[in-house]
């Protein structure tokens, strides 16, 4: 084979030091696919090179984890012989690129992930980061990812019962997709990505191979530049064909002969066979000729790279071949064994019978290339952060600040967006989306699921310690208002260029927070994704960590929702209000500002909050619970009302704060938690805040069909506000975007 | 009462049917796969919901020619009771044992959602157990449930009682402001001549379990208890 001249070295975004680490680890130079391996398996999207020292720091372990960081996805011990499996991922650079296909094979790839654990997956969540609607790319941005989204989850079965979405200007060259999903599977039947067995025969079963998504991995490894020329690296989704993967796998798992299996994901076969020869200490032979292929005339290096979606890598046992054949010939998918483990740690491929890559499977995995990249604070950080909250004037009207708060996209209800998700299907939803979290029983027990994502990305940038806090903190909040007790999470950790030491700062300070606030709380890390490179123009987007979180619901009766229920019911709000203005929805909608020190975290107030909640909601005490956060307490009390079945408003008497009403009104104190207590109970409840000396206060009653605030001692409300008028807000300030733009 | 459910490659509701006729009602229910060529002994063919084939081509088109479908027909032909729900009305409406054809939302975008339905028919085996007139609540999820059918068609289905359920407000009014998908005369449910054979977009199957927000749609099945065991 000819020598590779500098200028197909070149083609490869490998620095010079990592050229010759290639180079000394084979003993000679490589080859053009042993490099294009090399480049897929070293980009920053597979080896986590420059995240990697950081994320090691995690708490990964608890009595609930079964399977932490590392596998296709984390996996903890929900009780009576079940298991949940779950993992967070990205898919932000082809989401730009091809919004409806960036989307669409971001959901097939993370329910790949689940369901080659063995896992049945049971429900979606997404979290979305866009420009501001008033832009017309950033309307066909957001249509097309929903659809993508939606018409990839529908087809599958899997109910999508959550998410969140988040409008700024910095996402408009650099919109953020991240999907979750979790999955169930009996204990006993998880299944590993492992290639064990030396003699076994490696099956490639699903799709066949063409040359879409070639590249995928090094693109998402770089910043973006025009998206129309990275085209071609988006793969496009077949939900189809990955349904019947889907139940083809299902049922494989139910024999007992198979020894692993990996999807082949990011960097496709290149990936899915040296991490599964990494983790069986073993090695693989296979021959390329055996692939099936859409397309004529694909080199090997092109096959290896390929990132066509719908597609397996198993190890079978010696002998069983026939069996694992029969089932997805049963589903009308593909089958062929296309190699053997075998002994040498190498990562032998062929054509037919000349060798076009011999790679030491380590050389590809723990001998990939590891940063330790420099962090410096950016010189805006202490500017950013200062807030004379003096120069603000306090609104003239504190009930059009409401509404104004709540027709704001991202506070506004995304109904809109989440009637295109099946968010039904599979008849497991007891709490869908629009809550604080989504709830899902599990068939044949009286258990529940509940789960959520979360993230800040204005209080990440302004203090990003707090801001990487508050994601893990108010994610078991959510889950808290929910009756779930929180288990475990996966983090998708968007960031911009990992080059910049002022990225690395930030990266590294919202980790930091991160895993106090996990260690706080014994909420391990089980799974996740980092996603560097979010850039356009040199301009990276916010630090935004999102937090995914998983708890469980004992008694699924005990299930709490946030509206209120019935009138004449006592309401609380437990947990301190202070002055926090900085970094809110309420500064940067009302007065354009954003900036400020954002709210701080206080560790054992919010675990104080948390566990009295959670305990009153187990006893059946709450008919409500309801976190206080994006728009402070007015807005959760105005959710609380739009919420309610039975359209029940609320009469609050607040006492006269010692600080600024807006700030009493919509600043975003942590740790606060807004429930409601039928009279017969509230002693009781207080009684238990009590005794842990909690800050709390009874603001008032529900009842009426309006919002009223008033301060004790006057007769004027200083917010009386009709539910229709919020409801009319509330509706349209997302949906308002998509109709009015049609006209 | 023995319940069959067909599986085609794409059906998603297929455990959610057999859950209701299976778990909560505790009739003896099989899945049936769709390369069968005969049905197994069963009192109602179930028809689920889902993207058989993945609505390639066209909702329901591919289905119609699974083999089972065969089996299905002689079995409705026969008098046996078939239930088509959501993508099941689509097949059901392609292989021609329903009248009309079910269209893209006018919205042009999948709804998912609770809506109201008016009982218009409780003159058979499906909905006996409904009150006449009765407002009932039921989820939708469909990007193609807009159904049409041409004016003689509906003439038809009006003279001959053929309309099961139509989208109503809550409080039972049939508007234009009430109908999610654009549907002709706000039709979610029809039956054939012979009242044997139901199509509808909703699903009742969804609706069987209070802890999902209510439990309507159980009522249907348990029409068919009543009619079969009598």
């Amino acid at each position: 084979m000819a020598e590779l001249t500098e200028a197909d070295i070149a083609k490869h975004p490998l620095t010079k030091a990592e050229y010759e680490k290639i180079c000394s680890l084979l003993n000679r130079k490589p080859n053009s696919c042993e490099l294009a391996i090399f480049s897929a398996m070293w980009s920053e999207h597979c080896s986590y090179k420059s995240s990697k020292v950081h994320l090691k720091r995690f708490p990964t372990e608890g009595p609930q984890v079964i399977e932490g960081p590392g596998e296709n996805a984390g996996v903890v011990d929900i009780g009576e012989g079940w298991v949940a499996v779950f993992k967070i991922e990205s898919h932000n650079h082809p989401s730009y690129i091809e919004p409806y296909q960036g989307a669409a094979t971001g959901v097939g790839g993370i329910l790949r992930d689940i369901f080659t654990m063995g896992a049945r997956p049971v429900a979606l969540l997404n979290s979305l980061r866009f420009g501001p609607l008033d832009q017309p790319r950033n309307r066909y941005l957001l249509e097309h990812v929903v659809e993508g989204i939606a018409g990839y989850g529908n087809c599958m079965g899997v109910p999508t019962v959550g998410g969140e979405i988040v409008f700024h200007d910095i996402y408009s060259r650099n919109p953020l997709v991240n999907v979750f999903c979790l999955g169930i599977a009996r204990k006993e039947e998880i299944y590993r990505g492992t290639a064990g067995g030396v003699g076994n025969p490696v099956i490639y079963v699903g799709s066949k191979t063409g040359r879409d998504g070639i590249h995928g991995a090094t693109m998402a490894s770089a910043e973006l530049t025009q998206s129309a020329e990275k085209r071609h690296t988006v793969q496009v989704g077949d939900p189809f064909t990955e349904k019947r993967l889907l139940e083809a796998c299902l049922e494989l798992f139910k024999t007992d002969a198979i020894v692993g299996i990996q999807d082949m994901g990011a960097a496709g076969l290149t990936s899915s066979s040296s991490e599964m020869a990494d983790r069986g200490k073993t090695g693989l032979d296979i021959d390329l000729l055996k692939i099936p292929r859409r397309e004529e005339g694909m080199i090997p290096e092109e096959i290896m790279i390929s990132e066509s979606q719908e597609r397996m890598l198993i190890v079978a046992k010696k002998g069983r071949e026939a069996e694992v054949e029969k089932i997805f010939l049963k589903w009308d998918l593909d089958f062929s064994v296309i190699g053997t483990v075998t002994d040498d740690q190498i990562l032998r491929v062929r054509e037919g019978d000349k060798v076009v890559a011999e790679i030491p499977v380590e050389a590809l995995t723990s001998e990939a290339p590891l940063l330790e990249r420099p962090i410096k604070e950016p010189q805006f950080q202490e500017m950013i952060q200062g807030l004379n909250v003096d120069t603000l004037q306090e609104p003239a009207s504190y009930s059009k600040a409401l509404l104004e708060l709540l027709a704001s996209p991202n506070l506004a209800s995304k109904e809109w967006v989440y009637q295109q998700y099946d968010h039904m299907v599979q008849t497991n939803t007891v709490v869908g989306p629009g809550a604080d979290a989504a709830v899902i029983r599990i068939k044949g027990t009286n258990r529940a699921l509940a789960m959520t994502v979360d993230g800040n990305s204005t209080y990440c940038l302004l203090n990003p310690y707090y801001g990487g806090a508050i994601a893990v903190a108010e994610a078991a909040r959510n889950l808290v208002c929910v009756g779930a007790k929180p288990l475990a999470l996966s983090d998708c950790l968007n960031f911009g260029s990992p080059e910049k030491p002022e990225t690395m700062w930030h990266f590294s300070a919202c980790i930091e927070g991160m895993i106090d606030a996990c260690t706080r709380f014994e909420i391990p890390v089980v799974s996740g994704n980092v996603s560097f490179y979010n850039e356009a123009l040199d301009m990276g987007i916010y630090p935004t960590p999102v937090v995914g979180m998983v708890g469980l619901i004992e008694s699924v009766e005990n299930t709490l929702s946030a509206g209120f229920k019935e009138a004449g019911e006592h309401i609380l709000l437990i947990g301190e209000t202070r002055e926090e203005l900085g970094g809110t929805a309420y500064l940067k909608t009302i007065h354009f500002q954003e900036r400020g020190y954002p709210p701080i975290l206080d560790f054992g107030k919010e675990q104080g909050v948390q566990s009295v909640v959670l305990a009153a909601a187990q006893s059946g005490l709450l008919t409500s619970a309801h976190d206080c956060a994006e728009g402070g307490l007015a807005v959760a009390l105005a959710e609380s009302c739009l919420l309610s079945p039975a359209q029940v408003g609320g009469m609050i008497s607040l006492h006269a704060p010692t600080f600024r009403m807006d700030g009493y009104l919509f600043g975003e104190s942590q740790s606060r938690i807004l429930v409601t207590v039928k009279e017969e109970h509230l002693a009781q409840v207080k009684n238990r805040i009590e005794e842990k000396s909690l800050p709390y206060r009874v603001l008032g009653l529900t009842g009426g069909e309006a919002l009223r605030i008033s301060i004790e001692g006057q007769n004027a409300a200083i917010i009386q506000v009709s539910i229709d008028a919020m409801r009319s807000a509330y509706t349209n300030g997302l949906k308002g975007f998509f109709e009015s733009s049609k006209k | 009462m023995r319940f069959g459910v067909v599986v085609f490659p794409g059906s998603n509701c297929d455990h959610d049917c057999y859950d209701v006729t299976q778990r909560i009602l505790g009739e003896p229910t099989q899945l049936i796969w769709h390369r069968e060529t005969a049905l197994p002994e069963c009192d109602v063919v179930i028809v689920p919901g889902g993207f058989s084939y993945g609505d390639y081509l066209r909702a329901g088109a591919i289905a119609r020619f699974s083999p089972i479908m065969e089996a299905v027909r002689d079995f409705a032909e026969g008098g046996g009771y078939v239930i088509g729900i959501c993508n099941g009305f689509q097949i059901l409406v392609e292989a021609g044992l329903l009248p009309g054809v079910l269209l893209r939302n006018r919205t042009m975008k999948f709804i998912c959602k609770w809506t109201s339905l008016r009982v218009e028919s409780n003159e058979t085996a499906f909905t006996s157990d409904y009150r006449p007139k009765q407002v009932i609540s039921l989820p939708i999820a469909h990007y193609d449930g807009n159904y049409y059918i041409d004016p003689a068609g509906l003439e038809a289905l009006k003279a001959n009682n053929q309309i099961v359920f139509r989208y109503a407000s809550e409080t039972g009014v049939v508007d234009d402001a009430a109908n999610p998908n654009g549907s002709v005369e706000n039709i979610a449910g029809i039956c054939n001549e012979a009242r044997n054979v139901l199509g509808m977009m909703p699903h009742p199957e969804r609706a069987a379990d209070p802890i999902l927000g209510g439990a309507n749609g159980i009522t249907l099945f348990r029409s068919l208890l009543s009619t079969v065991n009598g």
